[in-house]
């Protein structure tokens, strides 16, 4: 079984909802990236999303888009991404990983050898942003191979069709984007939200995780209420900016805001 | 020049062996071979598909089109004249030189055939506001132009090193009632403007249509954005047969992302005696890494909603181009030209900076039209072309655009303060 549908097996015997952070590999300097990682699961985090940087982050805000261009000045690779998972692995066997970004860097690495290597590294789970399912099979097919997941996106513009196309292809879990905007935008409608995922759910019983624009402990809690798992992601790489020049600051100041969101989605 | 490096996809096969022209073009998904497709987030699947819907239907609606066509001929000012150049032809002593001229065309380039058909469709589905995308500015006025006439709103993205390289079409923009927005991300040229124009159509998607502005990004775009400048090859044809008799033996088109070749080579695609000569911006020399050519030394990859030749590290991250011209300063292409080039139909070449500078004064003492410094790139290849060919050939440049915009950019070259 894969670690991911592990962690949600074990997570729904608890009742309890996941906690997923997202940060930037390599943000604002490599070094810093494995112990945080460790500190994020510390603090209560289910999975880890590991942003893989890119040049040109389209879907994006402000604040990842940053986040990318301070780790492309340490020229972090989705190489180097790999050696942190690696690294993160030798003390940590159970934290299911996802990297997230974009297609690029994998098309150049080639799929079946990027496949082979993540697994090797650890990996989990693959979001590719820009890769809907229509141009899919080859990647999760070598990464099908791995027992790699390859986790896909739904949003408030998906209809019927598309719930039902992406539910066929998915496996992990599926990540719902809670509004039509990019990463960190403040526009999120807890109600829309529950409204689309009772939907969803008629197509899928795969769990579903919610991200874009959830920013404190309430909302995490209140997305938890309708959710699997609570993905965070501008909120703590906001923070991470804000630290950038006083790196070991950084894992105590992500925990905290982890933690108070943990709380906050288990009280709930 | 490099070649490109040999490329799979998995369970795809290189295109090589498949005849061009076997069936249209792209399929239905959008793929040009292994190029072309659709590589954009999920909440922008829908929009495209639905744009896709809406493209389709007018394709084949009499009324939509004899509305395109009046626009083209009362609004553009087509059919833009094919113009013989002969003093030009006579001092380059080789083959005879006719030059397509776009830039006669309402607004100065061809950029207004695409934004004159995407508007119309805006209308047809009901979407209020446009926004675009632009590096030289060109495709910025004729978006901007389109949205005046029909009283749309309209929001522009250019990159902050390109708004002080072209103040003039800035400051056009701006009187036209549109808003140009500085884009500071990245290398603050073309391919940032188009990341922010993506970010700001998967926000306001309800209302808003993009108008992309050449023949790249995610289907039904680069076929759709041919459909529109096709009508420049189509005239060429006509135009040519009534003044030599013939086909050209050669079409020269400069190419950034590739809409005026595609635009010109299009309606030429099948007769195979014709050659296709695709023009990138040599920067200061492919030798330098200094330059804008992905087709001549660039490698595949997916950016901006399709996979074609890229400019890019071997990360996979998207490197910076350099051009003179602001129109070539991108780092990808539209992915029919990758297509053309692995299949051999179609050659790329790349022209310098200085060699297009060349070409901008030569064409303005000798013939009197100042071209853009983006076709400057096509003149300065045809005079090569042209001087090893006899003289009962016939090459046609496509001369895109008018090269007031650049004025400024030419006069700083050679220190002077206009």
């Amino acid at each position: 079984m894969s670690r991911i549908k592990g962690r949600f097996e074990e997570l729904a015997q608890q009742q309890r909802k996941a906690l997923i952070p997202y940060i930037t590999a390599g943000d604002p300097q490599p070094d810093v990236t494995v112990p945080l990682l460790h500190s994020l699961v510390e603090a209560g985090a289910d999975l880890l999303e590991i942003g893989v940087p890119f040049s040109d982050p389209m879907a994006d805000g402000p604040v990842i888009q940053a986040a990318c261009q301070r780790a492309l000045e340490h020229h972090v690779t989705l190489h180097q991404v790999l050696d942190m998972v690696t690294e993160f692995r030798t003390t940590d066997a159970t934290t299911p990983i996802i990297l997230m970004g974009y297609l690029n860097p994998i098309e150049v690495w080639g799929y079946a050898d990027f496949a082979s290597a993540a697994a090797t590294a650890g990996v989990d789970g693959v979001l590719t942003v820009d890769m809907p399912p229509e141009e899919a099979a080859a990647l999760s097919a070598e990464l099908g191979r791995h027992d790699i997941d390859t986790i896909f996106l739904l949003a408030p513009t998906s209809d019927e069709q598309r719930m039902e196309l992406v539910s066929e292809v998915a496996s992990g879990f599926l990540y719902y984007v809670s509004f039509k905007g990019v990463t960190g935008a403040n526009r999120l409608d807890v109600a829309s939200v529950g409204d689309k995922l009772q939907e969803l759910r008629k197509h899928t019983a795969l769990p579903i995780g919610v991200g874009f624009g959830i920013r404190d402990a309430e909302s995490a809690a209140s997305v938890a209420s309708v959710a699997d798992a609570v993905v965070i992601g501008s909120v703590l790489v906001g923070k991470i900016a804000e630290l950038a020049e006083r790196p070991t600051d950084i894992p105590a100041a992500l925990s905290a805001t982890v933690a108070d969101m943990r709380s906050a989605i288990d009280a709930a | 020049m490099n070649s490109c490096k040999e490329y799979t996809v998995v369970g795809q096969t290189r295109p090589t062996e498949q005849a061009t022209g076997a069936g249209p073009l792209p399929d239905e998904r959008g793929h040009f071979g292994i190029y072309g497709g659709r590589f954009v987030a999920e909440t922008l699947m829908p929009p495209l598909n639905e744009l896709n819907e809406a493209y389709q239907k007018y394709l084949k609606d009499p009324d939509f089109q004899a509305e395109l066509d009046a626009d083209l001929a009362h609004f553009v000012g087509r059919p833009s004249p094919l113009y013989f150049a002969e003093r030009l032809s006579k001092q380059v002593g080789g083959a005879r030189i006719f030059l397509k001229r776009e830039d006669l065309n309402h607004t100065g380039a061809h950029k207004i055939n695409n934004t004159v058909g995407q508007a119309l469709l805006a209308q047809r589905m009901g979407k209020k506001r446009i926004i675009a995308e632009t590096g030289a500015g060109q495709h910025g006025v004729a978006s901007a132009t389109v949205a005046a006439r029909m009283g749309m709103e309209c929001v522009v993205y250019m990159g902050e090193e390109d708004i002080r390289r072209q103040a003039i079409n800035v400051y056009r923009m701006r009187l036209l009632g549109a808003e140009v927005v500085s884009v500071t991300s990245g290398s603050k040229t073309l391919k940032d403007a188009l990341n922010e124009a993506m970010r700001d159509w998967v926000t306001n998607v309800d209302n808003t249509f993009y108008i992309i502005g050449t023949v790249a990004g995610p289907h039904p775009y680069p076929a759709m954005v041919r459909d529109f400048q096709a009508v420049i090859g189509r005239e060429t044809r006509r135009q040519i047969m009534d003044m030599a008799g013939r086909l050209p033996d050669a079409l020269v088109a400069c190419v950034g992302g590739g809409s005026n070749a595609i635009g010109l080579f299009y309606p030429f695609i099948n007769d195979t005696d014709v050659a296709l000569h695709g023009v990138e911006g040599g920067g200061e020399g492919i030798d330098t890494g200094r330059h804008a050519a992905p087709l001549c030394a660039g490698s595949p990859g997916v950016l901006h909603g399709n996979r074609t030749y890229l400019m890019e590290d071997s990360d996979g991250q998207i490197i910076e181009t350099h051009s003179i011209s602001a129109g070539l300063d991108y780092p990808g292409v539209g992915p029919e030209h990758a297509w053309l080039k692995d299949t051999g139909r179609a050659q790329y070449a790349a022209v310098t900076d200085d060699e297009a500078m060349q070409a901008f004064h030569q064409l303005t003492r000798v013939e009197g039209i100042m071209p853009a410094l983006e076709s400057s790139h096509a003149l300065a290849h045809a005079v090569k072309l042209a001087a090893g060919m006899d003289s009962d050939k016939i090459i046609v440049v496509n001369l895109s655009g008018r090269g007031d915009k650049d004025v400024h950019t030419v006069a700083a070259l050679e220190g002077i303060t206009v």
